[in-house]
């Protein structure tokens, strides 16, 4: 097992290189001088000796290469840089936004299961019925429905006809009142995906020969779907808690903007929208590694959770 | 008295293509105590048949006849009173074992599962009474191996753990499809061998294509095709003198009395040849054979033929 | 393919789809006003007669605007998604059927490309190349290629095996031949399912890019920064934001129905069984 770990983990070592190449190239791939850019104010183009004051100070002026290599190193040790604008530890920021963002994910993935596995079960067990055709359609809605637009009919029914919610904002530290709308917006291409997962999965499951031999056993219907079938049918569903972690991190870059939730997404929208290229660098760069992180445990406990796979590699 | 009593039974799967008739008509017995062998190529119908007894196809399948066993008819019980007869008075071993049993529950549980629901045992005594089953169908380190799933074990041991299972509820008919299939001469051997010895006071339908192995535990052999049983026989009447052309077409294809095969292919269940639907392939078939559906004659012995030939 | 037509997901699909195209080859007749005429005399009008849908915050007319913003969404959707079909299929390819140092390179490359989140890359990419339909559509065929070569390298793994394929070399046959002759046939179904469901996904995406403002710019008529044009004037006016959102979903709906029956015909999984 520890063996067919670290092999996992020293296949992923390529791609993080060259997601850190991707999210270092950010700059460069932008039209125009950053360090002018950044420079510009309503008085009009910046100084040649401001801009090569600047260039110096954040090391605009070493070769690319070079550049790379130390912020390369650098971000090994948890140093991001200063952000352009703030001129703050972009670290920091990352760390704070990411809480947020982590908190939010949370909540979503939670309302996102407990409307999804029950759908997906229903929708297995009532096959080919008007039951099993709701449910498909409410998740093909789930994932074709754009969740900006989602968003927009969550607030104008909640905050501004109703009143009970509040249209956006972080609240006391990320409250509960303030998550709800979000949480639910971010929740629904999940939960869309999971509960057709759960379907299929399901539906395969009881095409099995096992689940005759349960049949012929005479147990009630129950358990041989309770049991028999459900168990193998959730072993694949496990992996969808990757694909959510997809849906809730894609999500999150709309979702947090339009809610005002000062996450991940919300950081690179409002850093892209400022051309604070530390920031767009350090924040790509570190939603991937966490990203590629979370999908290998998934596919370890995947493993884990599959009788089959996990003897297989112990043997 | 017959323990079961096929007679008339039908079964139909509607399908984009056309309706295919499984199977035609069957009129099928077993005694008490008996082991019957049922014998057809893939195809004809025979698992079709076995899974039509307990009710298990799937729901689209159409069903009709009676299916006697002791008494009632197992088709027009309730789906509550079907479930009392499954798994307790009969029992199914499918073909298959690797698919059969539930890769993610351990073999004990899974036997275990039938005496808690059948036996109505506490779990410490089901336990104890998985494991006495697994030694009894040979398993070694029984004790250790109920833990194991079934991937752990190998082709011969899953079937053993099917018969295991199958033993569990002490069932009066066992239904067993192909419980040899896929395994190699030895253990093929030995499983017969345990099914011999468990049976014996039981009545078995052994459903096969393999008329060596039928032929080894069965009293008693009846040979399906396209859906129909062609002839019933005892077992050494039916090896030393087969009636219907197509049973000694089939004994000829035996790699023990030359390996002849009968010529052309078995026939679409959806197009069922007009007649015996066996005379496009006989070579002793004749006009009549073409035009007439033959009935069950029944021969001296309690034999039956389904064939113009001994009419 | 008689079934094809039975198939209720793959019929409703085709036939918005069919009319989405239709509305939008035929925009300037269907459209009942110029979709970017300014009119400060008609600013945030609710739904009436003139303008079915009501009018913007500039008085443009919204039904107008939708109409013409179904060319620019199908437009991305479809060139996004060539463009990543090119690029997966020669990718793909060269990684299947060649392997060695090819193979490896090719799906290091994916996999650093699947390792970012699809919206973060698109966004950044879109972001830092600036605005604009063009750099929208490398943004999303940066994320979309990925898909289609990991199917196009699996299924031609699969088929390279196989014995009919072993045999044409047998027979002399070069390696064009042998993929477009007999590998190519058989990784085309896999493919265009994906392709249809990523077409939906390619217009979700750029409207929410454009949605943020780093997509189609204005004035072009495009549903995405509809929206956002929208975003202000919620309150007094929502069916500003009620009509492009439905017109998105809407189409998105549609190429999920075409993909998802697509998968139902096509994967043998799902036909029908009698035990045997």
């Amino acid at each position: 097992m520890l063996a067919y770990i670290s092999k996992r983990i020293l296949l992923i070592m390529p791609a993080l290189l060259f997601v850190s190449i991707i999210s270092f190239s950010m700059v460069y791939l932008a039209p125009g001088d950053p360090a002018e850019i950044l420079l510009m104010s309503p008085e009009g183009s910046p100084s040649p000796e401001a801009i090569d004051a600047f260039r110096v100070r954040m090391g605009l002026d070493q070769p690319i290469y070079v550049q790379y290599l130390r912020w390369l190193d650098n971000v090994i040790h948890g140093d991001f840089g200063y952000s352009y604008m703030s001129e703050r530890p972009v670290a920091d920021a990352i760390m704070k936004s990411f809480k947020a963002t982590l908190k939010l994910s949370f909540v979503s993935m939670i309302v996102s299961i407990v409307v999804s596995i029950p759908l997906g079960i229903m929708a297995a067990v009532k096959h080919n019925t008007i039951i099993d055709d709701l449910c498909r359609f409410g998740a093909l809605i789930g994932v074709s429905i754009p969740n900006f637009w989602q968003a927009f009919l969550l607030i104008l029914l909640f905050s501004v006809y109703l009143d009970w919610l509040p249209v956006a904002g972080y609240g006391d530290g990320g409250d509960l009142k303030h998550m709800i709308l979000p949480a639910i917006t971010l929740g629904t291409s999940s939960a869309a995906v999971t509960a057709r997962l759960m379907r299929s999965s399901l539906l395969e499951a009881l095409s099995q020969d096992y689940i005759i031999t349960a049949r012929a056993k005479g147990l009630p219907e129950k358990i041989v779907i309770g049991k028999h079938a459900l168990k193998n049918a959730l072993i694949p569903v496990v992996t969808i808690l990757g694909l959510n972690l997809g849906f809730l991190l894609n999500g999150a870059v709309v979702t947090e903007w339009i809610f005002g939730w000062p996450g991940i997404g919300d950081l690179v929208v409002d850093s892209i929208y400022q051309r604070d290229y530390t920031v767009i660098q350090g924040s790509i760069l570190f939603i991937a590694v966490i990203f590629v992180i979370l999908n290998l445990i998934v596919d370890i406990s995947y493993t884990y959770l599959n009788p089959r796979i996990r003897y297989e590699i112990v043997d | 008295m017959s323990r079961l009593e096929i007679s008339n039974l039908r079964v139909l799967f509607p399908t984009d293509d056309g309706l295919v008739k499984a199977t035609n008509d069957v009129d099928l017995g077993i005694e008490e105590g008996e082991n019957l062998g049922l014998i057809g190529e893939s195809g004809s119908g025979k698992t079709v048949l076995g899974m039509a007894i307990l009710r298990l196809l799937p729901k689209d399948a159409r069903v009709e006849g009676v299916v006697r066993f002791n008494g009632r008819d197992l088709l027009s019980l309730r789906e509550e009173e079907m479930r009392r007869v499954r798994g307790r008075e009969i029992v199914m071993i499918l073909q298959n074992p690797t698919s059969a049993l539930n890769p993610v529950l351990t073999v004990g549980s899974q036997i275990e599962e039938v005496l808690r629901l059948h036996k109505g045992v506490d779990k410490r005594s089901a336990r104890k009474r998985v494991v006495e089953l697994l030694k009894m169908v040979r398993i070694r380190d029984a004790s250790k191996r109920v833990r194991d799933y079934p991937h752990q074990f190998s082709g011969g041991m899953k079937e053993r753990a099917m018969i295991a299972m199958a033993l569990a509820s002490d069932p009066t008919l066992i239904i067993a499809d192909e419980p040899t299939k896929g395994l190699d001469v030895t253990v093929k051997r030995e499983i017969l061998k345990l099914l011999k010895e468990v049976t014996e006071r039981k009545s078995m339908l052994f459903i096969t294509h393999d008329l060596a192995s039928a032929a080894e535990i069965c009293e008693r052999i009846a040979v399906m095709y396209a859906g129909e049983i062609l002839e019933v026989a005892k077992t050494e009447d039916l090896l030393d003198d087969p009636l219907h052309p197509y049973t000694e077409g089939f004994l000829n294809s035996l790699p023990s009395r030359g390996l002849k095969p009968i010529r052309g292919i078995g026939p679409s269940l959806i197009d069922l040849p007009h007649g015996c639907k066996f005379h496009p392939r006989c070579d002793h078939a004749t006009e009549v054979c073409m035009r007439e559906h033959p009935p069950m004659l029944q021969i001296e012995d309690g034999r039956q033929v389904r064939c113009f030939l001994h009419a | 393919m008689r079934s094809w037509i039975k198939n209720r997901n793959i019929l409703i699909g085709l036939i918005i789809i069919s009319s989405l195209i239709i509305i939008a080859a035929f925009a300037p007749q269907v459209a009942p006003h110029d979709p970017t005429e300014v009119n400060s005399m008609v600013r945030l009008q609710p739904p009436s007669k003139e303008y079915p849908f009501g009018t913007d915050h500039m008085g443009r007319c919204i039904l107008s605007r939708i109409v013409y913003g179904a060319r620019i969404s199908l437009l991305v959707g479809v060139a996004v998604i060539s463009g990543s079909l090119f690029i997966g299929i020669v990718l793909g390819t060269i990684s299947g059927y060649f392997g060695g140092l090819a193979d490896d390179v090719i799906m290091r490359l994916v996999d650093g490309f699947l390792a970012i989140p699809s919206m973060f890359l698109a966004l950044a990419l879109a972001g830092t190349l600036g605005p604009g339909m063009v750099n929208l559509m490398i943004a999303l065929i940066a994320v979309e290629w990925t898909s289609y070569a990991r199917v196009v390298r699996g299924s031609i793994l699969s088929v390279k095996e196989q014995d009919f394929v072993e045999a044409t070399r047998g027979l002399g046959a070069s390696d064009l031949y042998i993929l477009v002759r007999h590998i190519l046939p058989n990784i085309i179904s896999p493919v265009i399912v994906i392709a249809t469901l990523g077409i939906g996904y390619a217009i979700l995406a750029a409207a929410g890019l454009s949605f943020l403002g780093f997509g189609v710019q204005p004035p072009t008529p495009e549903w995405g920064s509809m929206l956002d044009d929208g975003r202000l004037f919620m309150r007094k006016a929502p069916y500003i934001m009620v009509f492009p959102g439905l017109a998105i979903m809407i189409t998105v709906l549609a190429f999920n129905f075409l993909g998802d029956g697509l998968r139902d015909e096509m994967d043998p999984r799902f036909r029908k069984e009698i035990p045997h």
